[in-house]
């Protein structure tokens, strides 16, 4: 079981309010994710439920019982660290038992816990190896292995991934979403990386300075942001934003559109450009189109063969339905 | 420095600072080992005349020699064991964050910056004078019978004081060594469920193994050679009972003017400290090995 609940918990360091009073609920066996820029809090939120960090007012309940004065180790919950914080001293094998044998947990059921998270995660062979003798992947996966034995009610991430390099960073993001499915256990993963937060996550909270801007699935946040911020934030490349002429066209203070729902001609459309950057990705070509009107550059997708050249003027067409319309407070209109 | 080019270049261009060194090295320890050969009394000049391992034989025929053998030993040991133990405690309180801490931190090195002899004289005239010193003083203030350190403790009161000289040198390097002690590694133990002892036992000490070494190491080489607090505060005495090896070969070379005697006590002190030095890399040199 792992329900976790935040009521109300705030966090103020000195006079700073990093986390005004915040509300949030962690179903069990929900795989959530804490996105935003940095400095929003989102890390200092997960050390708040960890018990890093006190709480300055409100209350944490893992399970339904108060857990807001609890110290880290007694609430159950596992955390794997930006830097992994392995023990370098200690065997790959001793920095996974180290957690059973501050618990007393027997001597052959920490072996089993052992061989069978080694074996869940690649790591039979390095078992006899110091945490300074394996690459940065093989070092994630010991401080997941650490983790995972404590058998926790949930478990807490604080940017794993941050530090390797983009094709293993894949390929673990792969790894974390498998071992969610398969142990079913809460998971809360803090990151900065949209990207990451879309793939992996059951539900996304996104945060700026503290502030819960909008909880929901990553398709409800891709479909429907609640407002400029989300929209601006989820979703890669960023969603183009126009006010003025084209947005009262709409009715809206600004309109947005992604650039995957902008259709790309060379003879008409809504609105007329002339093309900067060409990104070809292959499947895909990124066109950053200037002098449009709307902004000072838009981005559009279109297919990976389309022949445009730098400084060829082209035609963009939104599809009508996916445009995203926002009020002067930036929230969206419905 | 990668080419072959540049490293016969580099050899070349070192060579005659090594030289210089050797030579430096050599020429005294050869003197010695020479001197240590031969009847050579100041008291008797000009009957200098070689006499094999005599002198040797007479080093070590000394009744005196055994117990500065083992007061060398129970030195370098007491104070090691008192400095690492206190160096590792006080380097964790001044790691908290305190008010007035910088403060606080040049207090616990002031006293490395004392000369030996000075606050050698001030333990003994301030703090263990059976009749002025402060700790007299206590003891009359509750009623006891003022202790005569230096009479009754000479060795262990000159442990004290060297201990309180390289207390701080212990505590600095320690407390540098805690200070880049990773904070996450101690929070995933805290999360681990590790108490503040265990993490102390499994966290702290393993990653201040490396700088424990260095201490250790360091200290002993200027402790094998404590000199200047014996002088001025017991003189070795009473009798032989705090006297160790650099002290014994000052007594013979100095107080009895045997030039050869004092030299042969020097070759069995290098000995003595090449053993040490071979024990105690062998127990822990390999914590320096990354």
């Amino acid at each position: 079981m792992g329900r976790i609940t935040l009521d109300k918990v705030t966090k103020r360091f000195g006079d700073v309010e990093v986390i005004p009073p915040l509300d949030l609920t962690i179903e069990d066996g929900e795989f959530v994710v804490f996105v935003g820029p940095s400095g929003c809090g989102k890390s200092t939120l997960l050390r708040l439920i960890a018990g890093l960090e006190d709480v300055s007012s409100g209350e944490i309940r893992i399970d339904g019982q108060p857990a807001t004065d609890l110290p880290p180790a007694k609430r159950g919950l596992a955390m794997v660290f930006q830097s992994y914080a392995l023990y370098p001293h200690m065997s790959v094998r001793k920095n996974i038992a180290f957690p059973m044998k501050m618990a007393g947990v027997p001597q052959e059921e920490q072996n089993r816990r052992i061989e069978s998270a080694a074996a869940a995660l690649n790591l039979t062979d390095y078992l006899d190896r110091r945490p300074g003798q394996l690459s940065g992947g093989q070092r994630q996966r010991v401080a997941i292995g650490r983790a995972i034995v404590r058998e926790p009610a949930a478990f807490l991430f604080d940017e794993p991934l941050s530090n390797l390099d983009a094709a293993l960073r894949v390929g673990m993001r792969l790894e974390i979403s498998e071992l969610h499915n398969r142990l079913a256990t809460t998971m809360i993963y803090v990151t900065h990386d949209q990207v990451e937060a879309m793939t992996m996550a059951d539900k996304i909270v996104v945060l700026r300075a503290g502030h819960i801007e909008q909880v929901g699935s990553p398709l409800e946040l891709y479909r429907n942001p609640r407002n400029l911020f989300v929209a601006g934030f989820i979703g890669s490349p960023k969603m183009n934003f126009a006010n003025g002429g084209a947005a009262s066209e709409h009715d809206a203070a600004t309109i947005g559109i992604r650039p995957e729902h902008i259709t790309v001609s060379a003879d008409s459309g809504t609105w007329r450009g002339k093309v900067g950057v060409a990104e070809h990705l292959g499947s895909d070509t990124f066109f950053h189109v200037h002098d449009t009107g709307l902004a000072e550059t838009v981005t559009v997708r279109a297919d990976g063969e389309v022949g445009l050249r730098h400084g060829d003027t082209v035609f963009l067409t939104p599809q009508a339905d996916k445009i995203h319309r926002f009020d002067d407070k930036g929230l969206r209109i419905q | 420095m990668a080419t072959q080019h540049s490293r016969s270049a580099a050899r070349i261009m070192i060579s005659p600072a090594v030289l210089l060194l050797l030579g430096w090295m050599i020429v005294p320890l050869a003197l010695t080992i020479y001197f240590s050969l031969l009847r050579y009394n100041l008291l008797m000049p000009g009957t200098e005349r070689f006499v094999g391992l005599l002198n040797y034989r007479l080093f070590f025929n000394n009744p005196a020699f055994i117990t500065a053998l083992v007061n060398t030993l129970v030195l370098v040991g007491g104070v090691l064991l008192i400095t690492v133990i206190g160096g590792v405690l006080l380097a964790i309180l001044l790691d908290q964050p305190i008010w007035g801490q910088g403060i606080v931190r040049i207090l616990v090195i002031a006293p490395f910056f004392v000369m030996p002899t000075v606050s050698a004289l001030v333990w003994k005239n301030m703090f263990m004078n059976p009749v002025s010193g402060l700790f007299a003083e206590f003891s009359k203030a509750v009623g006891l019978q003022p202790f005569d350190f230096l009479t009754h403790a000479p060795l262990a009161s000159i442990i004290g004081i060297v201990a309180w000289q390289w207390l701080p040198f212990a505590t600095l390097i320690l407390l540098t060594a805690i200070q880049s002690l990773d904070s996450e590694q101690m929070e995933a133990a805290e999360m681990d469920g590790a108490t503040a002892l265990q993490r102390f036992w499994y966290i702290t000490l393993p990653h201040l193994s490396r700088a424990i070494t260095v201490v250790i190491l360091i200290q002993t080489i200027f402790l094998l050679s404590v000199f200047a607090e014996i002088l001025v505060t017991t003189n070795g005495g009473p009798g032989v009972a705090s006297t160790n090896l650099t002290y014994l070969v000052y007594v013979r070379s100095l107080l009895n003017f045997d030039v050869g005697g004092g030299s042969a006590g020097g070759v069995v002190a290098i000995i003595l400290a090449n053993i040490v030095a071979i024990f105690l890399m062998r127990m822990i040199g390999k914590n320096l090995d990354a």
